[in-house]
């Protein structure tokens, strides 16, 4: 099966106030010929489920990167992250009321996407117990087993997955290269829609089937990154 | 000492703790110049909470630009032993035990082992990203800070910011002393012998134990 669609078109099977998984980690490796197609369209509104809120490079050329770029352009709507240090937008518009921001922490959050993914009913976790993250919308429960405490994690699911590989075939395989590929490997699991950005589309057989990393059933669109002229 | 050496001080303290063949994973700032300091025949393997297991020195040869970086999203490679792993498999390995020691700061610590280093409110917002799962998971914690913070203790009797995690910190190492936190309270171990018990008691909220065999600062 050919999954191989443009830029644009991905973006336009993204709907608007869409609740989006993004890939990537401080604004490095992200869909990024998808996310410049979401920001010329008029869409908006999204929750994004993602690690960080991207990463603002002050003095640069392109100052934002990745989730970065999407938020100052005032498209997001909520933000469910772990850490946004690197993007001090966003708490600029969380202090306004302009963006929801939600915290989790970054254990806790790869379980309650791979747990959704995987068909299970939610996390139980040491993590957070007795913190704020405790009164967390996503914190359902607390329990003691075998006489420790746990909070549960409800599932995190979202209508689509936008996220980057380094190398990709036609069928969405996906091999991540150096430390790529983070929560992409789980986001693409408990997604409607699976968008899978390639650095490189290669042939089917490229990538050793042992080596592959994403199996392409979880995808359902492939995307080429391309550099503008 | 000015604010280098003290942190040099501190550091190479901390690296007495880890033993040959530890899994280690180390926080921002002082944490960082712990390797610096392992005694000899002790090797680690240091962790980066993104997916990197054996993590060692950026040189010219190996360095990936997007491709390989740490967990504060700086240009990081890896030793020739060393692995990547997803998000998952990480956090799984602080969770599930296999993380030796952490070392971190804090902004305070309590005599229950209970730390805070994650927000200010009203301050900024950072996130607690890794940090709740790794002093939650890892086998041993050791902040390392310096006392105080412009003359205000930061080890408490409760600690006054929100928590990053409770009960969980098991030694503090500060330029005054090294402390262990244990089910009495805080039990001070060493101490850096510029200062007089008194002094360290006077900078700490938090009522110190005296060990039984109480030392000098060992380095």
């Amino acid at each position: 099966m050919n999954k191989l669609i443009s830029a644009k078109e991905a973006a336009a099977k993204i709907p608007d106030g869409a609740t989006i998984f993004i890939g990537g980690y401080m604004g490095e490796s992200s869909a990024k010929a998808v996310i410049r197609e979401l920001l010329r369209s008029e869409k908006g509104g999204f929750t994004l489920l993602a690690n960080d809120g991207g990463q603002v490079r002050k003095g640069e050329a392109e100052p934002y990167l990745g989730i970065a770029q999407l938020i100052h352009a005032g498209k997001v709507r909520k933000l469910i992250a772990t850490h946004v240090g690197l993007n001090p937008e966003v708490s600029e518009l969380v202090n306004q009321g302009k963006m929801e921001l939600v915290l989790l922490p970054q254990g806790s959050f790869a379980e309650m996407i791979r747990s959704a993914g995987a068909g299970l009913g939610g996390v139980l976790t040491p993590t957070g117990v007795g913190t704020e993250v405790e009164k967390n919308e996503f914190t359902i429960g607390k329990q003691v087993i075998q006489g420790k405490e746990y909070l549960l994690m409800a599932p995190l699911r979202a209508d689509v997955a936008l996220i980057n590989g380094t190398k990709i075939d036609k069928n969405g395989n996906i091999w991540y290269r150096g430390s790529t590929r983070t929560f992409s490997t789980v986001m693409v699991t408990a997604a409607d829609l699976v968008i899978a950005e390639a650095n490189r589309i290669v042939p089917v057989g490229e990538v050793a089937q042992e080596n592959i990393m994403t199996p392409g059933v979880y995808v359902d669109y492939v995307v080429a990154w391309e550099e503008e002229s | 000492m000015n604010k280098s050496e003290l942190k040099h001080y501190i550091a190479k303290r901390a690296a007495l703790e880890l033993k040959d063949g530890d899994v280690v994973n180390l926080g921002i700032g002082m944490p960082t110049l712990v390797p610096e300091y392992l005694p000899e025949g002790v090797t680690v393997t240091l962790q980066a909470e993104n997916g990197l297991i054996g993590c060692g020195p950026v040189t010219e040869e190996n360095r990936d630009p997007h491709y390989v970086y740490d967990a504060g999203a700086n240009p990081a490679a890896l030793t020739a032993d060393g692995c990547f792993t997803d998000s998952i498999s990480s956090f799984g390995l602080m969770r599930g035990g296999h993380l030796d020691v952490t070392i971190l700061g804090s902004l305070e610590v309590d005599e229950t082992g209970s730390l805070s280093n994650w927000i200010i409110p009203g301050q900024r917002v950072f996130g607690m990203g890794g940090a709740m799962d790794l002093v939650v998971g890892a086998k041993k914690v050791i902040v390392v800070m310096e006392h105080t913070n412009h003359g205000q203790p930061k080890i408490l009797k409760r600690c006054t910011l929100p928590y990053t995690a409770v009960h969980c910190v098991d030694m503090v190492i500060t330029e005054m002393g090294v402390m262990e936190i244990c089910e009495d309270g805080i039990v001070l171990k060493e101490y850096n012998p510029v200062y007089t018990i008194e002094e360290i008691q006077h900078a700490t909220q938090a009522q110190l134990i005296l060990a039984e065999d109480l030392k000098p600062y060992a380095t």
